[in-house]
């Protein structure tokens, strides 16, 4: 098997830092020790493709090139990084004479680039590399009585869903289960945060939130549980403003599953980011503690 | 009360318009739309746009390019790809609305002070420059650019308890090799061959 190159991309260096300090000694403690590409760039997110499809292949491809001479994968916990990271690559190997070209001009920049590099979400990993089974030996605290709701989001399934299923994809909700956690039937696993829509337009980002959260809490969640930093953090922030627009409140903690993965690891409770948590996670440690 | 024609006249659409789409959104089906309305029922923003997904297949196909690329929904795509994975045509509708929204870039037609084709513009700038992005630096620029103090002002809260928490920096994001970064960058042309 291959290593991999940890690509933390911009999030997980700021907003995101719990879902780097938790997925990091998650993978650590499961054999996999990851370490972070040297001097990786941004992979341009969905607005470098409004812009410029070209050269935000050519970005992706200077990453790309830069773990091809490790001879690792790319590791990308953010899911908007891992599409994005996917499609450039999809794109460079199509053998299009615009492919060529952008090849042509890595390799001018001393930063060639030969089709070597898979991309890999950890969820992907979790489950064709280390496996379920694995996980469920390792685990030290089983998180009985927690319910969650998985939420998949949009990037990390579709278009390129060679793991799971684009409209109600379940390996998160498998991962969950063999930390002992209890997934709950949600419905809207994969409906659209509305990703930086929610940043430029609020109400809109209000409207579809509180689709989410109400379909949790109608579920009995007790936290939801993600994969992708966008995602967390437009459920976390968002929920203030969907009390004052839809008169409910809501109070549920939004994780990253390697947060929960790591408190049924065994690992430290206090080095796996929960202090980083906008919403109050005292109802979900009593739970954990009395075992549901 | 102004009258207005709502009917084009052959002459008056952009025949062209379907084959640049096609060309730079790399999907090819476009025509093969049936008009089913798959893409509009699965869209999470539909209910905001001005045209659902469907009538913009529909513009491609027979020219009516201004429509389109004046529309706000293209920018109201949040590139979720439910469509795209539904579309029994097969058509890459997500690259698509990308495609369009380059062309609206190009031909400055998008809506102007409409903080979504600002944001992606100064993203892109910032990424361009220093390999990485900055979410405060970027947030600000938003805001200004977009000509949205108000918007500003509302954000406080969320930014004060990103701050609580040590998730803002206020660093400016660079990475070591921006030199590369550019070269990859530079139009073919300037690159005096």
């Amino acid at each position: 098997m291959k290593e991999y190159a940890y690509y933390p991309g911009c999030s997980l260096k700021g907003n995101a830092k719990h879902y780097e300090e938790s997925i990091l000694p998650v993978f650590k403690e499961l054999g996999l020790a990851l370490e972070e590409m040297d001097d990786w760039n941004c992979c341009g997110a969905t607005a470098y493709f409004s812009v410029n499809d070209h050269m935000a292949a050519a970005i992706c491809g200077r990453n790309l090139s830069i773990a091809e001479k490790q001879g690792k994968n790319i590791f990308a916990p953010c899911a908007g990084c891992y599409l994005t990271l996917k499609k450039s690559n999809q794109f460079l190997g199509n053998g299009s004479e615009e492919a060529q070209k952008i090849l042509a001009s890595l390799e001018k920049a001393n930063c060639s680039y030969h089709g070597q590099v898979e991309v890999k979400h950890p969820l992907e990993v979790l489950i064709q590399d280390v496996g379920l089974k694995t996980i469920q030996s390792k685990v030290q605290n089983p998180l009985t009585g927690l319910k969650v709701a998985c939420y998949y989001g949009c990037q990390l399934v579709r278009p390129f869903t060679e793991f799971d299923d684009p409209d109600y994809p379940e390996t998160l909700d498998k991962v969950m289960e063999a930390i002992g956690a209890y997934p709950v039937e949600y419905s809207a696993k994969t409906k659209c945060c509305g990703g930086s829509l929610t940043g430029t337009m609020q109400e809109v980002g209000a409207q579809l939130n509180f689709v989410l959260l109400k379909e949790a809490k109608r579920k009995g969640a007790d936290v939801i549980v993600t994969i992708c930093p966008l995602c967390q953090f437009n459920l976390e922030i968002i929920q203030d403003k969907v009390a004052r627009s839809f008169q409910e409140k809501f109070a549920i903690p939004i994780l990253y599953f390697s947060q929960l993965m790591g408190l049924a690891l065994g690992l430290n409770k206090y080095d796996l980011g929960f202090k980083r948590s906008i919403i109050p996670l005292d109802p979900m440690w009593e739970k954990i503690q009395r075992g549901g | 009360m102004e009258i207005q024609r709502k009917i084009k006249f052959e002459e008056e659409l952009a025949r062209d318009f379907l084959d640049e789409i096609k060309l730079m959104s790399h999907c090819e089906e476009i025509d093969r739309c049936i008009q089913c309305g798959t893409c509009s029922s699965s869209c999470p923003m539909a209910v905001y746009m001005d045209h659902p997904p469907r009538k913009i297949i529909a513009f491609i196909k027979n020219g009516f390019k201004e429509e389109a690329l004046k529309s706000f929904t293209i920018w109201l795509c949040s590139s979720c790809y439910t469509c795209q994975v539904r579309c029994p045509a097969k058509i890459k509708i997500t690259d698509v609305m990308y495609a369009l929204k380059r062309k609206a870039i190009q031909e400055k037609v998008y809506p102007h002070q409409f903080a979504i084709p600002v944001l992606a513009q100064e993203m892109q700038r910032m990424i361009a420059k220093n390999g990485r992005s900055s979410e405060l630096w970027l947030i600000l620029n938003l805001y200004l650019k977009s000509r949205n103090p108000w918007g500003l002002l509302k954000m406080a809260p969320t930014g004060l308890a990103l701050l609580k928490t040590g998730r803002m920096s206020l660093k400016r994001e660079k990475i070591k090799n921006t030199k590369q970064l550019h070269q990859i960058l530079k139009p073919p042309k300037e690159e005096g061959q």
